[in-house]
Order: C-alpha cells, then structure tokens, then sequence
C-alpha cells in the first residue's frame, strides 16, 4: 500500500503514456506471435519477439544510465560493466542447467571446464545451480561493485571527467579479466549453448515470447523506481547535486551518500537488464564489457533526452531499430553513422528527442492560450 | 579526519579541549592564531578573530586579504595547517567536514550567487528547510504543512513570495542573492556567513539587502563580508579590516577607516 502510493503516486501523463503502451506490448506482442498463423498480416515473426525483447533490456539499461547520468550528473563510461556481471550471473544459472547434455557430457561441470580438465566447480560457481541463488547475485554482484567502487570514488570527491575515465577502465579491466581462461568463466568463448531454464526450453517459441514479455514488465518496474526517487525529495537534493555540489554540501546534505544510493539502484538495474539479455541472445561473452558497449548506452540516452527516463527508453529503442536496419544495408557504416547521430544530437538537440518534443510542447500550449498576467512577467524589483 | 564521514550528525561526544578559556567559552565563534598556505603562499597568517553570541561583524579587506579562504577555513572547506577553530564555545571546527558543520548551524552564502538554478524558488527554500536529511529520510519523506509554513515565512522575508514558481535560474542577480540568502535562513543556522551580498546590485537593492541583513542580525549572528562601504556603513556595526591574511585594524568603521594603515592599503587616500 505504502509502496504503490511510493511508485504510483507521481507519475505524469508520458509517463502513464509509456506504461500502458508497455503493458499492451507486454500482453499483445506474445499473443500475435503465439497465436496468430504467421501468414496473417498481424502475426509478429520470432525473430521480431528476439529483437525487440532485446530493445526492451537495452531500454532498462539506457534508463539505469539516465538515472545517475541525467540526474545526478555522474557520467558513467562503464554501466555495460554492471550489465554483463548481471548477464554472466544468468549465464552461469543456465550454464549449470546443461547438465549432462554438453559435448563432453560432463555430469556437473560444464564444458569450457572439462576441456581446462577442471575436475571440479570452481567456488565462484557453487550455488548457481539454484534459481532464487542464481537472481540474488544477478542484483547483488553488481550491486556490490557498485558500492564499493562508488564508496571511494564518491568519499574521495573524485567528479567529473576523472570520475568517467576510472569507470572506462573498470569496465576495461574486467573485460580483460574475463577473457582469461583461468578466471573460470569460459574465456574469450564465453558462455552459451544454453538449454533450458527452470525447466522450459530456452529455444521454444512460448519461451522467448515470455522472457520478452518479462523484459517488458522490467522495463516498466525499473521506470516505476527510476521515477519514485528522481520525484521524492532525495530526487531533488539529486538534482541539486548535479547541479550545484558545493551549494548542496553547504545545506548540510551528505552528498557522497546520495551518489552511492543511486550509483547502487542504477548498477542493480543494469545487472537486471543483462540478466534478461543473455537467455534471449543466447550467449554472454567478455566483450559485453567492452568500453564501446557503455559508450553507445550514453549515446542512447543523450538521443532519447538525458534527465527524462521515458526519452533514455526510447533512444535505446530507436538506436538499436537504426543499428538493426544499418548494420543490415551497410555493415561497415554503423559507427560513422553512430557518431554522426552524437555530433548532430549533441549540436542540434541537445536535450534529446524527448526534450525537445516536451519544449515544443509547451511553448505550443504557451501560444494558444491568451496572455494572462503571470507572476513570471512582473518586471523585477 | 577523525570523524566517521557516514555521521551525519553532530558526534555525541564533541572534540573537546580541557579548560577553555572563558573567553573561547563565551565565544560564538573563536579563531586564534590560524595560518594556512597553499604552495607557499600565505593565505591566513596567524588570524585571530571572535565573535560573540548575537553580533554582527563586517569583514573588509583588499583583493587577496583572505576574506574568502576565512570563510572556507571555518565551513570545513579548507583545513588550516595551524591555529584554533572553535564553533559555540567547545567544538573544534577543524576536525569536521562541511556537512557536519553546516549541520552544526553555520549556514554560508557564496560570494557568486549559488542556487539550484533547475529547480523553483519555493523548492530551493524547501530543500534548506531545516528536516531530515539522510538519503532514506527524504525518499520517503511527505510534504508537511509546518515546513510548508515554514516555506511561506521565508518567503515574506527574502521578499521572493510572488516569485515562489519560477525556476531560480529566471531570476536576476539580485533576486538569486536573497534567494540564497532566504535559503541560508531556512537552515535556522546559529551563525550566517555572508559573502558579497550586495554585489552586482542597484543602489537600491543594496539598501534593502542591508535592511534585511539587519533584520535577521536581531535574531542571529552575522558575519558580513562586503567592499561596498556605503553598504557598510548603512549596517553600522564593528568592522574587521583583514590585509595578508590577518587583522589589520578592528573597531567601529569611522576608527578603521581613520586608520592610517587601512587607508594606506584599502581604502586609498
């Protein structure tokens, strides 16, 4: 009761726009595709559930990056990171569902370690045969990075630029670090080869269609707690943050603990992102922590509007619909292409699609209605 | 530091000196013998300075007396590398960051007008508002009437009611000084640093801005940086002339202004 009022209570019309839009993506997508002949005009093809199911994880990503980005101003070069320790979690559940279906047909182990000739599961894998163990650590591997490197970077004042640069590297770093076999978690091949999960085949058509439909209802809860905070108090003194820190420092607010709390939720919020992406795409490999990855994230959200959640959203969708189509026509001109949409974004709309439909918005408002006398005219004292 | 930087608020037992001298106990704020320098250069030389409960003081000086880096010596921005810092007669400012100082009551105005220029003059004022301010307590937190109230009187006083939804970033110059000026009063602080209010301000704001600071000089205790000597004297309250970092001559302004060496280094013959 307390916690519907909490994510119900402020949510403004595009904000309930894209909520019931979701929810009938969520019930319909499934339903044309499942229930529909795939010859009718209707019928959704399973390589469009794939896709957009996809979209969906990146749009919750995008909207974790716009939480501590459009925010509270902290540039962060390395979410893809939270989000491929949330997928690698997922990945290392299904990995143990194999069983004794791989090539070496290994009763427990999998087979990147059969191959090492491991003869047992190494630490880091105990437990993740259980389902509920398995979504804990989706939350919390990443949730706990996130503090502990947000612990001191924020207390040791380190903003702005320097603040971005240590998270490239901390993406970087791990990246090189999961590409070694010895770390355990399947090299440079990664994991994949997935079977089922809780049972149901990974592969069926009902499968993917609810794991988009799951991606959906993501989607929406982490908009619904993106929006709680960024409306509450603590959202404001967020703001105010970004803003003016020494200001915010001087009322008597612990700036380093506002960071830390929405560096956290944000991180948990990619790692719950990557955990849905791996079953879809089927795999989970080191180079999900490649530094471009949580760059085109930022791209994402300064085209949808930094700062409006809905606009992070939309830009994930429409830059991947673009990648999708591009990389399809013309293979070798997607990154051209991508950082052109940055330069032009950056120069010519630099609050974003959203931003900048919401300005027109009211300034149309503004002109239709008759000039009153507001307080805002008043000519200064 | 000492101090455990999760506390938000004051430590149960305050940092204290055996014996302080009664003249540091009466003290609202007792600085003795501070010295700080950055790459060499002496910012503060051995200042000395109190102020008692209830007053309120006009800080003056050349560019580069230390005006500013007093102020950030005593809100915790800057750590002196000698001397005492001592708030409310018992607590060692030097060991506190600035959260835990300005929780104490020592409430700041910046010398460039500083405002959460994206948010409204009503939220502004909100944000300062003396309540609860961990990260918990103000996610969930719900608008209350008495801080609405609260709101409203400082509003009337800062003069800023008919402005109270507009974005602070719309307002002019001299409306964002009272507006930080407004916020520093919502903080209910024991002691108001005020740097350059009327800066940037006509003929008449700078008298209204004197008037107001007068009014809440009656129930706090000011110390007002300022070069607008007009401004100062319309306060009419003792002077501090700081040069190189320490106190060149204190008094009411006519001594300090009669000084040979203020005039020699400030004021100009």
């Amino acid at each position: 009761m307390m916690l519907t009022r909490f994510l119900f209570e402020r949510i403004d019309r595009g904000g309930w726009v894209f909520l019931v839009l979701l929810g009938i993506a969520a019930v319909l997508v499934p339903v044309l595709n499942l229930a529909v002949p795939p010859g009718s005009m209707f019928h959704v093809s399973n390589t469009a559930v794939g896709l957009w199911g996809k979209y969906m994880t990146y749009a919750l990503l995008a909207i974790a990056v716009d939480l501590v980005w459009g925010y509270c101003g902290i540039l962060s070069l390395g979410h893809g990171a939270f989000f491929a320790l949330g997928g690698y979690a997922m990945g290392m559940y299904l990995m143990l569902q194999i069983g004794p279906r791989g090539v070496y047909a290994h009763p427990t182990l999998p087979d990147f370690m059969v191959f090492l000739n491991w003869t047992e599961l190494p630490v880091a894998w105990w437990g993740f045969s259980s389902f509920p163990y398995a979504m804990l650590m989706v939350a919390l591997v990443p949730g706990l990075l996130a503090f502990v490197f947000g612990w001191f970077a924020f207390r040791s004042r380190v903003t702005g630029v320097y603040l971005s640069i240590i998270t490239q590297a901390l993406t970087y770093a791990l990246m090189l670090a999961f590409f070694r076999n010895d770390m355990g978690f399947g090299g440079n091949n990664g994991l994949t080869d997935f079977k089922d999960i809780l049972g149901f085949n990974i592969q069926s058509q009902t499968t993917r269609a609810v794991l988009f439909s799951l991606s959906v209802l993501a989607l929406m809860a982490g908009y619904l707690v993106a929006r709680a905070i960024v409306t509450s108090k603590a959202g404001k003194i967020i703001i105010a943050i970004r803003d003016a820190e020494p200001r915010t420092r001087f009322l008597g607010y612990r700036v380093e603990n506002f960071k830390l709390f929405v560096w956290t939720v944000s991180a948990v919020m990619a790692g719950i992102a990557g955990a849905l992406y791996v079953p879809q795409v089927g795999i989970i490999n080191p180079s999900e922590f490649s530094p471009a990855n949580s760059i085109e994230a930022i791209v994402w959200v300064a085209v949808g509007g930094r700062g409006t959640l809905v606009g992070a959203a939309l830009g994930a969708g429409l830059v991947n619909f673009a990648k999708s189509w591009f990389t399809g026509a013309f293979p070798q001109g997607w990154l051209f292409a991508l950082g052109g949409l940055f330069i032009l974004v950056t120069l010519f709309l630099p609050k974003g699609i959203l931003g900048t439909f919401t300005d027109w918005w009211k300034r149309r408002g503004e002109t239709r209605k008759p000039p009153t006398a507001s307080p805002a005219s008043q000519p200064a004292e | 530091m000492l101090i455990d930087p999760m506390e938000t608020q004051l430590p149960a037992d305050p940092v204290k000196a055996i014996e302080r001298p009664q003249v540091v106990t009466q003290s609202l704020l007792y600085l003795d013998g501070v010295s700080v320098s950055f790459d060499g250069f002496r910012a503060i030389n051995n200042l000395s300075l109190i102020i008692a409960p209830g007053e309120m003081r006009a800080i003056i000086g050349p560019n580069g007396a230390g005006k500013t880096t007093m102020m950030d010596i005593i809100t915790g921005k800057t750590k002196p590398d000698a001397g005492d810092v001592i708030f409310d007669g018992q607590i060692d400012l030097t060991q506190l960051d600035e959260t835990a100082i300005a929780n104490l009551g020592i409430g700041r105005k910046f010398q460039k007008p500083t405002v959460f220029e994206m948010h409204t003059v009503e939220v502004n004022i909100e944000m300062a508002v003396k309540a609860d301010r961990t990260v918990f307590g103000t996610l969930f937190s719900r608008q209350s009437a008495a801080i609405g109230r609260r709101v409203d009187d400082i509003l009337g006083i800062v003069r800023l009611g008919d402005h109270r939804n507009r974005l602070a970033g719309d307002l002019s110059h001299g409306q964002k000084q009272w507006l930080e000026i407004g916020m520093l009063l919502a903080q209910d602080p024991k002691l108001l640093l005020v740097d350059e209010p009327a800066a940037g301000m006509t003929d008449v704001e700078t008298g209204a801005t004197a008037d107001l600071l007068k009014d809440i000089a009656r129930t706090h205790s000011v110390v007002v940086v300022e070069h607008d000597m007009g401004f100062i004297r319309e306060l009419g309250v003792k002077v501090t002339c700081l040069h190189e970092g320490s106190v060149l001559a204190e008094g009411s302004l006519d001594q300090v202004s009669a000084d040979e060496r203020v005039i020699e280094v400030y004021l100009g013959r």
